[in-house]
């Protein structure tokens, strides 16, 4: 994990809408047992912190739910979906496994790698995209798949790549969102 | 046309919404289970009905519900698995997007039956707006009565409710999945204690599948005879299989246990045959846990009969001639599928999905990927076929949870069957790499 400055330290704070929505997801837990919550926690905190989760961030969750910051940082290590460093607007997350490979996972990565300028892991220097390979994700049938944001994109092609693309560059792309409201 | 006990409604308009499914005759089991019903009774009908877990091991559902201990005044807890990583497995997905309510249903008659006052389903977080789907017909089911305090007027009081994970394929193990509940790291414990004496915050919980709870629906609405009269032998009921690969129709269909492997493969009301008109080379007939089999074995047994869809007609001849039926999970490849490739593909997944605790599996799963790797990229020696053997037989058994032995067995099964496409990526390094091995039988001519 990357160090922080001090001045960034504890300086994390949210949105009225997210610590309302974490309010409403600690009582299905019961007394004592709050640390369930966060995972989801981190998926929302996520989201408002443009898609990756600051040592601040981290901080701060741990301080709401009153566990130390390591409990935070062993999960958030933990689980692929959360990111320790800034990604761009739009996440492609591309799966690579057995099933989306026999229907050209691989060929697809090439072409996005090729298209984008940048390998998987990086970001464009707009800061636009992220590439990224995920394992299965549940979509074997329909593959090959990517998800982005809230969304699964099934049955690949180059071409509904390229219009995906420029749509999210037009901003015509919605992302979701993990707030039930 | 096979029976269709689960997706019998699935593709009525409007069949999310709570309106729609109870005017289909939603909820009645819940009706009948608590009204009519004792908990031991509904018990004993999941136990006639012979229903075996769908989440992958197909152990019997009510003898597993049987073991759930009851000290008094400890809260117990079920868990419903809606992890679903198991790569080729996306059948719990098509369950929980177009019939939310039939999960609720189940898991309101399962819970009764098991007296759990809390559930929770423990989604994969990736599948994110399922979560929002649950969550929608949840809020429908407390706002009809069917959940909360007191149901249809009787002692039973239930709560449920959904929570995520983020990213981790080892969380579908039962006691990964219950420490990630508790907002930890997902590593599997050290059994015994097993769940069902000690699972979530230390009470007795149960860890069901999607496709089990939603099974207890038709279970108790015509009663476990009824269910058990599907199928063959001790494989009883309907089963959902995803089927994907080179085939013309891949999707989740719900078929008859008991139906032949080339009828699910072939027909036009399954699989539709082998696309582009190719011929069948493999089949991982049960997620990519299982072993896989070539065309000849997954159609026949080694005894020469026919292949059926069934616990056991597809685990007939052990780990020698056999696979299993798994999580359901269905992956077909033809002629031109690249067996190596595949098996090193297979490995890159566990190595990246071993939680680590364990050294057999941490460090055997990174191995196999770098051996497989080798091999299919024309750096392979002859004895590294054999080395990719020993490790696997090193892992299996020696670690804490089943991820190691899933790991092993598609390796090892891919050698067993396919040795000649090892040796000949060894043999012939450049070729390997511009083309594929095919039917072994045609490689033979080359
Ligand atoms: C590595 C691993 C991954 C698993 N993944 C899943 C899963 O995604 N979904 C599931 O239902 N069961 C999964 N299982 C099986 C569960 O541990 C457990 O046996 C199952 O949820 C029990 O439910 P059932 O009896 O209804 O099948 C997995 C097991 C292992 C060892
Ligand atoms: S077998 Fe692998 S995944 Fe399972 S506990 Fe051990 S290291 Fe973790
Ligand atoms: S392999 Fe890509 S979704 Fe399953």
């Amino acid at each position: 994990m990357e160090a922080v400055s001090t001045k960034e330290k504890n300086q994390a704070s949210f949105s009225p809408e997210t610590m309302a929505e974490i309010q409403r997801l600690l009582p299905r837990f019961p007394e004592g047992r709050q640390k369930s919550a966060l995972l989801r926690i981190l998926h929302l905190v996520q989201e408002e912190n443009d898609g990756w989760l600051s040592t601040a961030v981290m901080d701060r969750v741990a301080e709401i739910l009153n566990i130390q910051p390591i409990e935070v940082y062993e999960v958030a290590t933990f689980y692929t979906m959360y990111n320790l460093k800034p990604v761009g607007k739009y996440l492609l997350e591309v799966c690579h496994t057995g099933p989306c490979a026999i229907e050209g996972a691989e060929r697809l990565l090439e072409y996005l790698k090729q298209k984008l300028a940048i390998g998987i892991g990086e970001t464009t220097t707009d800061g636009l995209f992220t590439l990224k390979t995920v394992e299965c994700m549940g979509a074997c049938g329909y593959a090959p798949m990517m998800q982005v944001g809230e969304f699964y994109h099934e049955h690949l092609t180059e071409a509904k790549i390229d219009r995906f693309l420029e749509d999210c560059r037009a901003g015509k792309v919605a992302l979701g969102t993990w707030k039930l409201g | 046309m096979s029976r269709k006990l689960l997706l019998e409604h699935a593709e009525i308009p409007g069949i999310t919404t709570y309106e729609v499914y109870r005017r289909q005759g939603g909820y009645r089991a819940v009706e009948k289970a608590l009204k009519e019903m004792t908990p031991e009774s509904v018990l004993d009908e999941v136990k006639i009905s012979g229903l075996r877990g769908r989440g992958g091991a197909g152990f019997p559902t009510g003898m597993k519900w049987s073991f759930l201990a009851k000290p008094e005044g400890i809260p117990r807890y079920l868990l419903c698995n809606a992890d679903e990583s198991e790569p080729g497995t996306f059948k719990d997905r098509l369950l929980m997007e177009r019939l939310p309510h039939l999960l609720i249903e189940g898991m309101i008659a399962s819970a009764y039956a098991l007296g759990c006052r809390t559930a929770y389903i423990y989604i994969r977080g990736e599948y994110k707006w399922i979560v929002k789907t649950l969550e929608r017909a949840i809020a429908e089911a407390y706002a009809n009565g069917w959940l909360g305090e007191r149901i249809l007027g009787t002692d039973f009081s239930f709560d449920l409710h959904v929570t995520p994970g983020a990213g981790a394929y080892i969380c579908g193990e039962e006691t990964a999945l219950i420490e990630s509940l508790e907002g930890k790291r997902g590593n599997p414990r050290l059994k015994p204690p097993f769940p069902a004496v000690s699972g979530l915050w230390n009470s007795p919980t149960l860890v069901n599948n999607v496709e089990s709870l939603c099974a207890v629906v038709p279970i108790v609405n015509e009663g476990g005879e009824a269910f058990s009269a599907i199928g063959i032998g001790r494989s009883t009921g309907t089963k959902l299989i995803s089927a994907c690969g080179n085939i013309n129709k891949p999707g989740v269909y719900e078929i008859e246990l008991g139906l032949p492997v080339e009828e699910f493969i072939y027909s036009d009301e399954y699989c539709g045959g082998i696309k582009n008109g190719k011929q069948l080379k493999a089949v991982v007939p049960g997620g990519s846990s299982v072993p896989i089999l070539p065309a000849h074995l997954i159609l026949k047994t080694a005894a020469g009969e026919d292949r059926l869809m069934s616990y056991e007609s597809l685990a007939e001849g052990g780990f020698v001639s056999g696979s299993m039926l798994g999580s359901g999970g269905f992956i077909v490849y033809d002629e031109d599928q690249c067996i190596v490739r595949n098996t090193w593909n297979f490995s890159r997944f566990y190595h990246h999905e071993s939680c680590g605790q364990c050294s057999p599996c941490r460090e055997g799963t990174g191995w196999l990927e770098k051996v497989l790797h080798r091999l299919e990229h024309g750096h392979g020696r002859m004895h590294d076929i054999d080395l990719l053997v020993d490790i696997s037989k090193k892992i299996e058994g020696n670690t804490i949870c089943p991820l190691g032995d899933a790991a092993a067995w598609p390796v090892a099964s891919a050698v067993r069957h396919f040795r000649d496409e090892f040796e000949w990526h060894v043999r012939e390094p450049q070729l390997s790499q511009q083309r594929n091995f095919g039917l072994a039988r045609e490689a033979v001519a080359v």
